[in-house]
């Protein structure tokens, strides 16, 4: 009888691991196609051979240029921007057990946005310190929330609302920075109001990789306090997760991640929200949906991209389609949980 | 005051808050220096002395003279536009029994500007008194549908609930306000004009239309504040007492749709003047809405005039946005309600 209750659960477990593989599996699949597309496709479609052999450091005219300096980077901007907007929106979802508790909606993205606008228009400072100042921004943007949201009890619903008013004061404040600033300074601060891919250079890329592979495998290896995170304060604590350090941590990296994501290609909007639910939905629950919400984030990314290049007679930025995309899914998810009483 | 409120119903005694005249003196005198300030300060400033000349010596032809005739219609349409955006503030607050329900929190703003980039877009309007309709009808649709969505579920609009749907719902109406706009430039630079919250291009045109809205929605509210005073207490309550509640919650809100509607119509989208303009008057005269009311039309010309001045003194020598300067000063004001609200009541 216990053995094959036991059996029972194993045979559970290994279900959903297998389910976890394959969905991660068909996610990556996925995202090199999107990948190939991005390469392959533009005014001009180039064979595959040619794209495969400019990729191997051979000179052909035309395709080249087309490549390398435009397609590429752009491809790779969108990849890695998406895993860590994914991911990083992801770790704030779970962290705070609500979906609707990511980065964009309580004022963490304006905060490095507006340290980022005030470096370019008013202390013309170099780009590496502008993408430093936007990470410490963000993380003082998170702690101030904290602080101001603990009060007598703290509570999401208490953090976000908080989040939401300081978000007003930070878009206040861009206006401002906007008007008073230089003609000459506002396109390099506009990078840093709407996302999009256009104009994604090779020399850009550098941090923003870099950051991609330090700081996602840390998320990954907390994978695993960050379910027992999920269960609430108190089970953490008594299986033995050190809450306080896992959460530092865990809040450190994603805001860095999330900064340097939007130094690159600005804030692309409802990524980091829609990632999370969209992998928890496919992966279930029991496995970490960490690298899910990294891989949907940046298949989202790319396929935003695609469709706003190539779907319509104008050009969208990427980041008009996935608010268009985002938004309803924001609002179905709220009557879904008013609903349910959940908020 | 609230255990009297019931009682008052019936026989409409009025029981004026003991500090009422003083605060009403207060505010006109301020009332009073705002509108100097508003003549007197901007990219030029102008003294005093002009001031005079300008308003009350139609003969007088100096420069300076003629840069005050030129801010009197500014002057007086922040006044108005800042009064509807103070008494909308408070009848939203008491139809969804909310203390943070404001237009811009509710995304009524984001659905007047989306009606008014389709109307520029696909009409091919082009007056502003072409908008004010589109404005309104974006306003009405989106307070109804972000109050149903925040009323969904057993606990009712709770704030939260109000504020998340108001947010999801102006992220989604900007985006599609973005999408219409990118393909199309002469929009871009129509709606630019009219998006940037801001009271300085205003004429006498502007507060001919305005007006009637003004009136007919303040005097919606003065009427209907006794009958929502018993509606603070509570549906059940204010059945009992003989109100109707379906019937006097839609005339109310209907007040509050015509006077932010129309504002944000002539001056787009300013947000949290409603918020910041009934709490102050709350929190000096208590909750009687018979008070609260009027009073708040007061503050709210205060406010929006004072970040009028303020926008300029600060922009100068160009000016900022007063929709900027509103967000800045009214966003602590949500901040620190939030932060009195108890857990269960979010």
């Amino acid at each position: 009888m216990k053995n094959e209750s036991v059996e029972f659960i194993r045979a559970g477990r290994r279900q959903r691991h297998r389910r976890w593989i394959l969905v991660t599996g068909s996610l990556t699949a996925l995202l090199f196609i999107l990948c190939c597309a991005m390469l392959l496709l533009g005014n001009t479609i180039y064979p595959v051979t040619d794209v495969i052999r400019v990729l191997s450091g051979e000179q052909i005219q035309g395709a080249s240029f087309a490549v390398n300096t435009i397609r590429l980077p752009r491809m790779l901007a969108g990849l890695f921007a998406g895993f860590a907007f994914g991911i990083a929106g992801n770790t704030f979802q779970t962290m705070l057990r609500n979906p609707l508790a990511n980065p964009n909606v309580i004022g963490i993205t304006s905060g490095s946005s507006a340290a980022a606008v005030f470096c370019i228009v008013i202390l013309h400072t170099s780009e590496a310190i502008v993408s430093i100042a936007s990470v410490i921004a963000g993380l003082a943007t998170v702690i101030l929330i904290y602080v101001l949201s603990r009060g007598k009890s703290f509570s999401i619903g208490r953090l976000i609302l908080i989040g939401i008013g300081i978000q007003a004061m930070l878009d206040a404040l861009i206006s401002y920075l906007l008007l008073v600033g230089a003609e000459q300074d506002l396109p390099a601060a506009f990078r840093w109001l709407s996302g999009s891919l256009n104009g994604s250079q090779m020399q850009e890329l550098p941090p923003l990789i870099l950051s991609v592979f330090i700081l996602a495998p840390i998320i990954v290896l907390l994978g695993k306090h960050l379910s027992i995170l999920e269960l609430g304060e108190q089970s953490a604590t008594s299986l033995g997760v050190n809450t306080d350090k896992t959460r530092i941590l865990l809040i450190f990296s994603s805001v860095c991640m999330i900064s340097i994501a939007t130094a690159t290609t600005g804030p692309i909007a409802f990524v980091a929200f829609l990632s999370g639910p969209i992998a928890k939905r496919l992966v279930g629950v029991g496995f970490s949906n960490v690298i899910p919400a990294g891989l949907v984030g940046a298949n989202l990314v790319l396929a935003a991209d695609l469709i706003g290049q190539f779907a319509f007679v104008a050009r969208y930025p990427v980041g008009i389609i996935t608010g268009i995309l985002g938004a309803p899914y924001l609002i179905f998810l709220l009557i879904r949980m008013n609903r349910r009483g959940e908020l | 005051m609230n255990s009297s409120s019931a009682s008052k119903i019936k026989k409409p005694s009025l029981h004026i808050p003991r500090n009422f005249v003083t605060v009403l003196v207060i505010c006109f005198v301020l009332l009073g220096l705002c509108m100097i300030a508003s003549l007197a300060f901007g990219s030029r400033m102008v003294g005093l002395h002009d001031v005079m000349d300008g308003l009350f010596h139609p003969a007088a032809d100096s420069y300076e003279a003629n840069v005050v005739r030129k801010r009197i219609s500014r002057t007086v349409f922040s006044l108005l536009c800042g009064a509807a955006l103070g008494v909308s503030g408070a009848l939203m607050q008491a139809v969804t029994r909310n203390p943070i329900a404001d237009p811009s929190i509710l995304g009524v703003n984001t659905g007047a500007s989306l009606f008014v980039v389709c109307g520029i877009a696909f009409l091919n309007i082009s007056t502003a008194n072409q908008y004010i309709w589109l404005a309104l009808a974006g306003a009405a649709i989106t307070a109804v549908f972000v109050f149903g969505i925040g009323s969904l579920g057993r606990s009712g609009a709770t704030p939260i609930k109000l504020v998340l749907a108001g947010a999801a719902t102006s992220a989604a109406l900007s985006s599609l306000v973005m999408a219409i706009m990118i393909p199309r430039s002469y929009v871009m630079d129509q709606f630019r004009f009219w998006q940037v919250g801001s009271v300085g291009s205003a004429n006498w045109d502007n507060i001919a239309t305005f007006t009637p809205f003004l009136i007919i929605g303040i005097l919606i509210a003065i009427l209907s504040a006794p009958a929502l005073n018993a509606l603070a207490l509570g549906d059940d309550v204010a059945t009992g007492l003989g109100v109707r509640t379906g019937t006097l919650r839609l005339i109310a809100a209907l007040g509050a749709v015509l006077l932010c509607g129309s504002a944000t119509a002539l001056a787009g989208p300013i947000g949290f003047v409603g918020l910041l303009a009934t709490h102050v008057m709350r929190l000096i005269l208590g909750p009687d809405l018979r008070f609260v009311i009027p009073m708040s039309a007061i503050s709210g010309a205060i406010i929006l005039t004072v970040s009028d001045v303020l926008g300029r003194l600060i922009g100068s020598p160009g000016e900022l946005e007063v929709g900027v300067v509103t967000a800045f000063i009214g966003a602590p004001i949500l901040i620190l309600l939030t932060m009195k609200l108890k857990v269960r009541s979010l």
